[in-house]
């Protein structure tokens, strides 16, 4: 993505038309209608998957008559006088309901359409199998309930975990082929591991072994009464699932910082200041942390709309009531409003950050220009 | 042939590369030897056969090796059968055809903790009148335990602990109401104290018939069992782990082959032909990180199939298209304008030609790191989406093994072992392919060597 921005920029850098406005306005109008197809066929992708091509209609209808069935012979029971051509009738008056209920009696060419409609507008309309704890349809209120436990899961965690990395990466580099330094380089491939599976092993040692922490869930069973209480009680939650989406990513994050800024700390420039005897702080913020700011930037930026997906596996084994877990059973009730809801939102985050994004360049990076100078 | 000798002198010089070297070593030999030993099919019965397989493994026990550790030891489990010779077999011919065949089985039991289950299953052939048995555990104080009569039809089980009069006889001599503590136990001992020394099963049969034979199978379910234990449904893990290997060998090294070689294929095309292609394989990335990548996977599961097939397919399709592609596209435009292209368009190489000949070998050393370092993830990827429950459904794989463990409480259980075979054989074949790759790319990636 950083390549292809940059490129873009300097793509309309090249060009060099008469007026800077005009050349401003260009890039981002070809910008901003590449990215809107970008998001449409994204969308109408996803769509089509969640639909595997009419397969999950059959599966709606197939369920629709299991469960219309049911429910008409549990209604005709008690009642000995309904005939089973009545019965019959019933079934199928209820099922045309049923499959008209949840839009099943429009062709699917019709109805991808009109979803991908819809979600462009950010109407995510009513789920068709899912209700949200507090008993609503609406996919916006089932999406926003499970958005402050995933916030708080990663947020706290991707947070720290970049933060405490590119500080520690800055150190590193600056005592390069320490104890430490070697240290990192060791532990780093322990980042092939998922999250989850390093929580599988806090699980283990912290709650199975000593039982100190709780196995799983937000808050325990009878949620204490007051809100200090409260907060101590999530936070002890907090602890096994926040740490291992931090550690399984923490070494590699470390390593790839550290050798990111060696490689900037190594440029001729850098030397020539350490020549002229600089201070080393000074060195680092103008002659390594400078050029190095346009992807520290792009890499917080998809980190925060990164926040939004959840982390579905990690938080399925700590039973943690978030976004990721929504999306996976979702799938599992073939609730193609939600599945297209959570990713057109993220569709939409992912293509503004990476609009602004290459303004953003220009304010901080003063080799890349779009619009001659700031 | 000189460069590989190169490289190869490079890799020993970085411990961890050798270290990973050899892990990868070990699991192919691990991955060969199972698929040697245990045949596909075989493993498959083995896995999903169900009872028929499995009647002769305890339930939830560790392996046996764990007694090493302990302080009170565990029973081992054992089957043994007459038919085979491992039961001794006396046949003394009487009157009018009849017959008595007598069984012994003495067995050593020195362990601190009392087995699941005791079983005979019997086997007999007759015409109309059937074999009759009765059967005597005799305890290393010499006392004789009767167990019980009955008449055997040509297929029958007897279990030890879910026979009533067993049950009762035992209440009536004082011992306790629990069959496998009442057998094995010091009599009269409050808490129960194991009794240890050479117990001896003898089974006393009579047949009545010309032709009729008896045999008899004798299981003994402890508490421990083989060199990986067993799950819930009495399945032995170590087939399981065995044939995890191949498996996420496979798994991970097809999806990362096929991923770096097409997207660098279709790098160097898109950058070769430039142009609508180039546009075309441009946009297309952008979609695809649009698309959520484990929702899709999870979807293809739920409502397609979870064969691991075709799993690997959608794998593959939505990691073509990734990063990968600008970052090789990036520099086969640098390569494209390099002297030799030059020259080899000069004098009228094909398209085909240059792209695959001369444009792609030159990205192999960068290929090659990212390959490597690719394995884990996909070998993990599987892992994951067994953990949703969305493993393949017929073959073994270790991501099955922890799915079954984690949803049937083996944590809340403390039973550690089922959880942690699979989990450290994951870790391990994780960490040789990682190491490996970060050394191969400080081999091969001038940029990093000395950094």
């Amino acid at each position: 993505m950083t390549e292809e921005t940059q490129a873009g920029v300097l793509r309309v850098k090249r060009k060099g038309t008469t007026s800077a406005i005009s050349r401003v306005a260009r890039f981002m109008g070809v910008r901003a209608i590449s990215l809107i197809i970008t998001v449409v066929i994204g969308i109408y992708t996803t769509i089509m998957i969640a639909n595997m091509g009419g397969y999950v209609d059959e599966i709606k209808r197939n369920d629709i008559r299991e469960r219309v069935n049911l429910q008409v012979a549990a209604m005709t029971s008690s009642n000995r006088g309904i005939t089973t051509e009545q019965r019959r009738e019933m079934v199928a008056e209820f099922v045309i309901l049923e499959e008209k209920r949840q839009g099943l009696d429009t062709p699917f060419a019709i109805r991808s359409v009109r979803y991908l409609v819809d979600s462009l507008q950010l109407k995510l309309g009513r789920a068709t199998n899912m209700v949200s704890d507090n008993g609503s349809r609406e996919v916006r209120n089932i999406i926003l309930e499970r958005l402050p436990a995933t916030l708080l899961l990663m947020g706290t965690s991707q947070l720290f975990l970049f933060f405490f990395s590119v500080f520690v990466a800055l150190s590193l580099s600056r005592s390069y082929g320490s104890f430490w330094d070697k240290m990192v380089i060791t532990l780093s491939p322990t980042s092939a591991a998922p999250p989850w599976f390093y929580g599988i092993f806090f699980i283990l040692i912290f709650a199975a072994v000593f039982r100190i922490l709780p196995f799983g869930g937000m808050v325990s069973a009878p949620v204490p009464d007051n809100t200090f209480g409260y907060i101590l009680d999530v936070l002890k939650h907090l602890i096994l699932p926040a740490s291992s989406l931090i550690i399984a990513s923490l070494f590699l994050s470390i390593y790839n910082w550290r050798t990111f800024f060696l490689i900037y700390s190594s440029e001729d420039y850098v030397e020539m200041a350490k020549a002229k005897g600089l201070p080393s702080r000074d060195i680092e913020s103008r002659y390594i942390l400078r050029p190095t700011l346009p992807t520290i930037i792009t890499n917080f930026a998809l980190l925060v709309i990164g926040l939004w997906t959840g982390a579905t596996i990690t938080e399925t084994v700590f039973l943690w009531p978030g976004l990721g877990r929504t999306i996976f059973r979702a799938i599992g009730f073939f609730d193609t409003p939600v599945i297209v809801g959570s990713t057109i939102i993220y569709a939409y985050l992912l293509a503004i950050t990476v609009f602004l994004l290459d303004f953003v360049y220009v304010l901080v990076d003063p080799r890349v220009k779009v619009g001659g100078g700031k | 042939m000189k460069t590989i000798n190169k490289t190869f002198k490079q890799i020993s010089q970085y411990p961890s590369a050798v270290f990973g070297l050899f892990i990868i070593m070990l699991l192919v030999i691990l991955a060969v030897y199972a698929m040697a030993t245990i045949p596909y099919s075989e493993a498959i019965r083995l896995w999903r056969g169900g009872e028929d397989v499995v009647y002769m493994n305890p339930k939830n026990v560790p392996p046996a090796w764990v007694n090493i550790f302990r302080k009170t030891r565990l029973p081992e489990s054992f089957a043994v059968k007459s038919s085979e010779g491992e039961i001794t077999k006396t046949v003394t011919p009487g009157a009018d055809n009849t017959a008595s065949i007598d069984f012994e089985y003495p067995f050593e039991f020195d362990y601190d903790v009392y087995p699941q289950e005791l079983m005979l299953y019997f086997t007999s052939t007759y015409a109309s009148k059937n074999p009759f048995v009765s059967i005597y555990i005799i305890t290393p104080t010499g006392e004789e335990l009767r167990v019980g009569d009955f008449g055997v039809s040509a297929k029958q089980t007897f279990r030890f602990s879910q026979d009533e009069r067993f049950i009762r006889r035992l209440v009536r001599e004082k011992r306790d109401e629990n069959p496998m503590i009442g057998i094995f136990s010091i009599p009269e001992t409050e808490p129960p104290v194991p009794q240890k020394g050479t117990y001896k099963l003898f089974v006393q049969g009579q047949t009545f018939e010309a032709n009729s034979d008896l045999n008899v199978e004798f299981v003994l379910h402890g508490q421990s069992y083989g060199l990986a234990g067993t799950d819930h449904a009495r399945r032995d893990l170590m087939v399981a782990l065995l044939w995890g290997a191949p498996i996420a060998l496979a798994f991970g090294l097809l999806a990362a082959l096929a991923t770096s070689i097409l997207s660098m294929a279709i790098a160097a095309i898109g950058a070769w032909y430039g142009g609508w292609l180039d546009e075309l394989i441009q946009r297309i990335t952008e979609v695809n990180l649009v698309l959520p990548f484990l929702a899709i996977l999870i979807m293809v599961g739920t409502f397609y199939t979870t064969s691991i097939w075709t799993i690997l397919g959608v794998t593959i399709a939505l990691s073509i298209f990734t990063g990968a592609v600008k970052s090789y596209r990036a520099v086969f435009l640098q390569v494209k304008e390099s002297t030799y292209i030059e020259a080899a368009k000069a004098y009228g190489a094909s398209n085909f030609r240059i792209v695959f000949l001369y444009l792609i070998p030159r990205m192999i050393p960068l290929l090659i790191p990212t390959l490597v370092s690719a394995v884990p993830a996909y070998v993990f990827l599987e892992a994951s989406l067994a953990l949703l429950g969305l493993g393949d459904p017929v073959l073994p794989t270790w991501g099955k093994v922890i799915n079954d463990a984690y949803s049937n409480g083996a944590l809340y259980k403390e039973q550690y072992y089922w959880i942690l075979e699979p989990a450290v054989l994951l870790m391990i074949t994780g960490l040789g392919f990682a190491m490996l790759g970060f050394a191969l790319d400080r081999i091969f990636n001038p940029r990093l060597r000395g950094i």
